[in-house]
């Protein structure tokens, strides 16, 4: 075939080429909803904290008030991606590595948070706990307090976080097998050796991960924290809470320059997060098989 | 350091996968556990290393029960069949961990390590590797890396799960040579799993043949190609023609024809079984006729499809026989069976 009968169609690289109408719709349409849905309202939350400029800002976020909220989300968190980094990497590792009766049980068990409302989460609690509830007689004659107070809120925010680390590891375990942990052994680690030395340098981009997902819900959490905290003002007030609170007192500046701080966390988690994705997906690409 | 297992079982839920087996691993040997999947070779092996249990038996390494200990303790170097180098560590942190490990009474320095580290990857033939990782490495040089890391800690027994099973043809024949020489090198005593009988046959100095988790036959390659001692073991290793015969009033019948090759004690409805270059046609009679029904030749050689009539009708055999003696389709030819064996049913 001579060179000159060869032809090229540039305007159809591939059978799904669509006309440039309908892909400028598509996309166009995409892009509006995501501006008017998402930026938009993000955007908003900054305009709105600094409306009566930086000053406002800064003297509405140094008020007591913000101050015990923003002390007590960091306590919480701190305390509710802990537990949660301890049972979600057990449970993860029960269910990657070992055969046992009723492993499909407690997968569906670990999902369960997800699927239940936070506020009915908060209920449970409030049940348990509260004054009319079964351990409450108990906790009030051995003067433990439990709701109203750091423990509930912590309780309830650990129970609605807690799948973001076990979810985030239990496929990445099983795709990894036993096969390094029982190299390892033969080499003559011990069980902790093996652990810290191979399983979790292994499996550390998706623990970030699942910590950081963890972290986002655990500073974020409303419905249930505010069923259980008794919203004592400078005491039992998270983030959330005391941006409800200020907004209904018509407090806006202060109500968004809280909410910007959360704004803010949500960005920072984004882009951790797409960070931490393409980690992961390189230890999948480099996987030793 | 000798490795003695003694009437070794192992179950997994209704599947026996090791049904009461004895074998004595002699000092300083290179022996091949060889089967088809599921004969129980590699579940041996793990037994071997630690990794699993028996639920009966004894395993003794120079005498000394080795089931109480842990895999760590038993001081095994093992090799996995897809490897299972960690690959969050460089080759060299490879190689190092088992020293790295170890308790720090008689844990090597830094400098020790390095030293040792340099020796084995010299020893492997791949020090220029040091510092890549193992996603970065082809399968045959994992394979070495996997070896020089199990050998780090001077083991007094090495074991090795199908070691040339995911390498290519080339690859393969390369690192069979290699492992020989190295096991002369470093004399340690060796047990390897493998499927390919050339593989067993061209590697180890003995092979235990295994099927079904039962061992079929232990002797050195020459024994086992020779001598085999069952069915299974004629079948598995090399080619073989099969014939069904019946073994009557001290004679070996095919069909109604009485042959005239000796006949086993045993009687009753067996099986002869001839290795292909053992089956001549032509010269001398012994009983054993058959029809050639198609003739294709390639090199030196000519091979031929022959119809032997049997009992119960006939049974169509391949047999090679030199091209200056050539066969027609059609005509009938006299097969003397050279070496033979007849295993009972």
């Amino acid at each position: 075939m001579s060179e000159s009968a060869i032809q090229f169609y540039p305007e159809r690289a591939t059978a799904r080429s669509e006309p440039w109408l309908a892909r400028a719709i598509i996309i166009g349409l995409t892009m509006l909803f995501l501006t008017v849905f998402v930026v938009l309202p993000l955007a908003i939350v900054f305009v709105q904290a600094f409306s009566h400029g930086a000053g406002a800002y800064f003297a509405a976020l140094t008020e007591p008030e913000s101050l015990s909220a923003i002390r007590l989300t960091l306590a919480v968190a701190a305390i509710s991606v802990g537990l949660n980094l301890m049972f979600g990497l057990i449970a993860a590792w029960a269910i990657a590595k070992f055969e046992f009766r009723g492993k499909s049980v407690l997968v569906t068990l670990i999902d369960l948070p997800f699927s239940v409302s936070p506020v009915i989460a908060g209920l449970v609690f409030v049940l348990l706990f509260g004054a009319q509830g079964t351990l409450g007689p108990w906790l009030q004659r051995h003067d433990i307090q439990i709701l109203f107070a750091v423990p509930g809120i912590a309780l309830a925010t650990t129970f609605v976080t807690f799948p973001f680390v076990s979810r985030a590891l239990i496929p990445l375990m099983q795709e990894q097998g036993t096969l390094e942990e029982e190299a390892a052994l033969s080499l003559g680690a011990s069980g902790l050796q093996t652990f810290f030395r191979v399983t979790l340098p292994n499996i550390k981009w998706g623990v970030l991960y699942g910590v950081l997902l963890c972290n986002a819900r655990a500073m974020g959490e409303f419905g249930a924290v505010s069923v259980v905290s008794g919203h004592i003002r400078g005491e039992t007030n998270t983030m959330p809470l005391l941006v409800e609170i200020l907004y209904n007192e018509y407090q806006f500046v202060a109500a968004f320059a809280v909410a910007s701080l959360l704004a803010l966390l949500a960005l920072v988690t984004l882009v951790a997060k797409t960070v931490l994705e393409r980690h992961l997906d390189q230890g999948r690409q480099t996987r030793d098989d | 350091m000798t490795i003695e297992l003694a009437n070794i079982t192992k179950r997994f839920g209704a599947f026996a996968a090791l049904d009461g087996v004895d074998l004595t691993v002699a000092d300083g040997e290179l022996l091949a556990l060889l089967g088809p999947s599921g004969s129980g070779k590699t579940t041996l092996l793990r037994i071997i290393a630690g990794l699993d249990w028996p639920d009966g038996g004894t395993v003794a390494f120079d005498g000394e029960n080795a089931l109480a200990r842990g895999a760590g303790e038993r001081q095994v170097g093992f090799v996995f069949q897809h490897y299972a180098l960690f690959r969050h560590m460089s080759v060299f942190e490879n190689v190092a961990f088992g020293m790295r490990v170890q308790p720090r009474a008689i844990r090597k320095d830094e400098a020790g390590i390095h030293a040792r580290v340099k020796e084995l990857l010299d020893l492997v033939q791949l020090d220029w590797l040091a510092d890549r990782y193992p996603g970065q490495l082809s399968g045959g040089q994992r394979q070495r890396i996997a070896l020089a890391r199990a050998l780090a800690t001077a083991p007094r027994i090495l074991l090795l799960d199908e070691p040339f099973g995911a390498l290519d043809a080339k690859v393969r024949k390369e690192l069979r040579r290699w492992l020989r020489a190295l096991h002369q090198e470093i004399n340690v005593t060796s047990v390897f799993v493998t499927h390919d009988q050339e593989e067993a046959l061209e590697v180890a100095n003995r092979v235990v043949v295994m099927d079904k988790g039962r061992i079929e036959q232990v002797g050195t390659p020459g024994e086992i190609y020779d001598e085999p001692a069952t069915a299974f073991v004629h079948g598995f290793i090399g080619e073989s023609i099969v014939l069904p015969v019946n073994v009557a009033e001290g004679r070996v019948w095919i069909g109604d024809q009485p042959l005239n090759i000796a006949a086993p004690n045993v009687g009753g409805p067996s099986k002869l079984y001839v290795r292909r270059h053992d089956l001549r046609v032509g010269s001398e009679s012994v009983g054993l006729r058959g029809a050639v029904r198609h003739v294709r030749a390639f090199g030196a050689i000519q091979r031929a499809d022959i119809a032997v009539r049997t009992g119960g009708g006939e049974t169509v055999i391949e047999i090679d026989t030199p091209r200056d003696q050539p066969l027609r389709a059609g005509e009938t030819v006299e097969l003397h069976p050279r070496r033979y064996r007849i295993f009972a049913d």
